[in-house]
């Protein structure tokens, strides 16, 4: 028995949530002394990974998986997960691994858990902890299958770092034909998407128009962070559709998110909950968002924000 | 056109969330009910296709008997028909696995679902569905169109969207987009009076046990109050991100 982990690349390299991944999963295969291995797709340079535990990874290459698709991204799992006989399969929480993971679970007959923060508690039944109801509450979830899929919630885990040497092995694979076709795809470049971000800088109406948004992006570029942004921002078209985050819009699970000019309505919160640490400016201190943050600064944003900014970049170059 | 509508009955986002039964049970004392805003959406978008379209929708909920007035809803706002699989929703492979097999019986040219339910956030059952059925299946759906049988629809992907195409039958989950809040329907005195001359067919559950079990809820423990930090003393936040919270 081992434990097999899908790490993702995008543009050749592995993606930061792949460090998580394998960390997660060489502690979760030492628990049940068995092995980790990892599986990438059409990704060159996989040596990164040996830095978090991983010593085997199983390499797939085919023109045909050049665009994600989640029938045939799970048929390639589930071939490796029988041929090696790996009966705990650990997944991430992007948009891609969420939508394979039920398709996976169908296939490989496994029990499919998915938002989990921790290792298991217990291992027969095998227990592990997760969130539930929109991160308002803990559900700790057992099953009894023989196979079970583990979608690991971004940055609840963190980075285990051990060096290894890595064995890399190409992994053919029988690929069907599917029926859906990718006609077109839209893709912000050049900036960080909300799902990788380490640090997301959010606005909301607060900032009066989209004509002020030059501050919250300078802020971000400073951070190295994504920019993210209430609903009715979105919906005025203030801001693409993509950046709207909360219970209706993405789902935000990053170590620090700022948030300027945003009341902090429970449907937003539903969404952001699971971020580590919550940075709240608003220039009214009765904002309930002050409720559900770490730290906060009571002021006009329009002060604030370019004030902060400086301030960081001081911080950056004193720390560079 | 076929049209299959899976409606998860959930408790509102604004509702309190507490336990029952040492922590084993969510407690709907005092709770208010609604269609999974996920759901709302995907039906809001099959009422369209019904006037434009010609389909027919059936709404499905795997429920007891609490959740009828949310398929009443369903079928107020325009759904033709209700079926509720009597039995408690324990998991998502259970859930799953009763649609499947209802479908197998009673196949459709489109099920709508939602992403994911607000509730257990389970992201999973129109997946599973689509697992068991072989059927294709896109999630994250965003837009959704339908002429002579093939279907075109966007999806969100992280940092964007991606169009695709395929043909019928096909499962979705759902979101905001498929249709706006605005077109959402409230239903109207007539809506609620035809609903109740509408079948709301009430069948037993299929032989499938659930393969998760909640151990116990918590909840997070109660937050520490938040630390402000004067505007004019911007150094102190950075100093408290760095060397306390460290995250920068
Ligand atoms: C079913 C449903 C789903 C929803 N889903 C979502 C969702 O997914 N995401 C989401 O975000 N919302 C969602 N909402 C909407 C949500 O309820 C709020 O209306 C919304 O989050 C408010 O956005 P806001 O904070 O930007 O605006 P407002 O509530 O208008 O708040 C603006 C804030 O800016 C502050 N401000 C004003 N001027 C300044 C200044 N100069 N400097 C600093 N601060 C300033 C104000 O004090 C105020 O707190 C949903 C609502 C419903 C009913
Ligand atoms: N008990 C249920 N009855 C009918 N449909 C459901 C039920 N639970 C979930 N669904 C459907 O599956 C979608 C995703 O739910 P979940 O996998 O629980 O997050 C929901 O938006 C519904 O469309």
């Amino acid at each position: 028995m081992a434990v097999l982990t899908y790490i993702e690349s995008s543009n050749g390299k592995i993606k930061k949530s792949g460090f998580e991944l394998a960390s997660y999963a060489c502690e979760l295969a030492k628990q049940t002394n068995s092995s980790a291995i990892a599986i990438t797709i059409n990704c060159p340079d996989t040596s990164e990974i040996a830095n978090y535990g991983i010593d085997k990874v199983l390499k797939v290459n085919s023109d045909s998986l050049n665009e994600f698709n989640a029938k045939l991204y799970s048929d390639v799992i589930s071939q490796a997960s029988t041929n090696f006989d790996c009966d705990r399969i650990v997944l991430s929480s992007s948009s891609d691994s969420k939508y394979l993971a039920p398709l996976l679970a169908a296939k490989i007959d496994a029990s499919y858990l998915n938002n989990v923060i921790s290792l298991p508690s217990n291992l027969n039944p095998f227990t592990v902890r997760r969130t539930a109801f929109t991160n308002k509450a803990f559900s700790d979830t057992s099953s009894s299958s023989k196979n079970i899929i583990i979608g690991l919630s971004n940055n609840s885990f963190g980075l285990v770092e051990n060096s290894v040497s890595l064995s890399e092995e190409d992994f053919q694979v029988n690929l069907e034909n599917s029926n859906l076709a990718v006609e077109s795809t839209e893709k912000a470049s050049g900036t960080i998407s909300i799902a990788d971000a380490d640090i997301v800088v959010s606005a909301g109406r607060g900032m009066k128009g989209p004509e002020n948004w030059n501050l919250i992006e300078d802020l971000a570029n400073t951070l190295g962070a994504a920019t993210a942004c209430s609903k009715p921002v979105s919906d005025m078209g203030w801001r693409p559709h993509s950046e709207h985050v909360g219970q209706t819009g993405k789902p935000v699970a990053t170590n620090l998110y700022i948030a300027i000019g945003i009341s902090g309505a429970i449907q937003h919160l539903a969404g952001i909950n699971s971020s580590k640490i919550k940075v709240v400016i608003n220039n009214d201190p009765e904002a309930p968002f002050f409720k559900a943050a770490d730290y906060g600064v009571v002021g006009d944003a329009f002060e604030v924000v370019p004030k902060l900014n400086e301030k960081l970049k001081e911080f950056n170059l004193q720390n560079s | 056109m076929k049209i299959l509508v899976c409606i998860s009955h959930v408790p509102d986002t604004t509702s309190k969330i507490n336990f029952v039964d040492d922590d084993t049970k969510f407690d709907v004392q005092g709770v208010q009910f609604v269609i999974n805003p996920n759901d709302e959406f995907g039906l809001t978008r099959a009422m369209w296709l019904k006037e434009k379209q010609d389909a027919s929708i059936d709404v499905i909920n795997v429920g007891n008997q609490t959740s009828e007035p949310t398929l009443r809803k369903a079928l107020a706002i325009g759904a033709d028909r209700a079926i509720r699989i009597n039995a408690e929703p324990i998991d998502g492979f259970f859930v799953a696995k009763q649609i499947a097999e209802f479908i197998k019986e009673n196949p459709y040219d489109l099920i709508i679902a939602g992403r994911e339910s607000i509730d257990y956030n389970g992201a999973m059952v129109p997946g599973l569905i689509a697992g068991f059925l072989n059927i294709d299946y896109v999630t994250n759906c965003t837009k959704l169109d339908i002429e002579n049988g093939k279907a075109t629809l966007d999806r969100e992907i992280d940092g964007g969207k991606e169009t695709l195409s395929g043909s019928l039958p096909i499962i979705i989950g759902g979101q905001k987009g498929l249709v706006e809040e605005s077109d959402l329907r409230i239903p109207n005195m007539r809506g609620i009076m035809q609903a109740r001359q509408k079948p709301l067919d009430t069948i037993e559950p299929f032989d499938f046990s659930p393969n998760t079990s909640t151990i116990k809820f918590h909840k997070p423990e109660p937050k520490q109050a938040v630390k402000l930090v004067d505007s004019d003393n911007l150094d102190e936040l950075i100093n408290l991100l760095h060397n306390e919270a460290k995250v920068l």
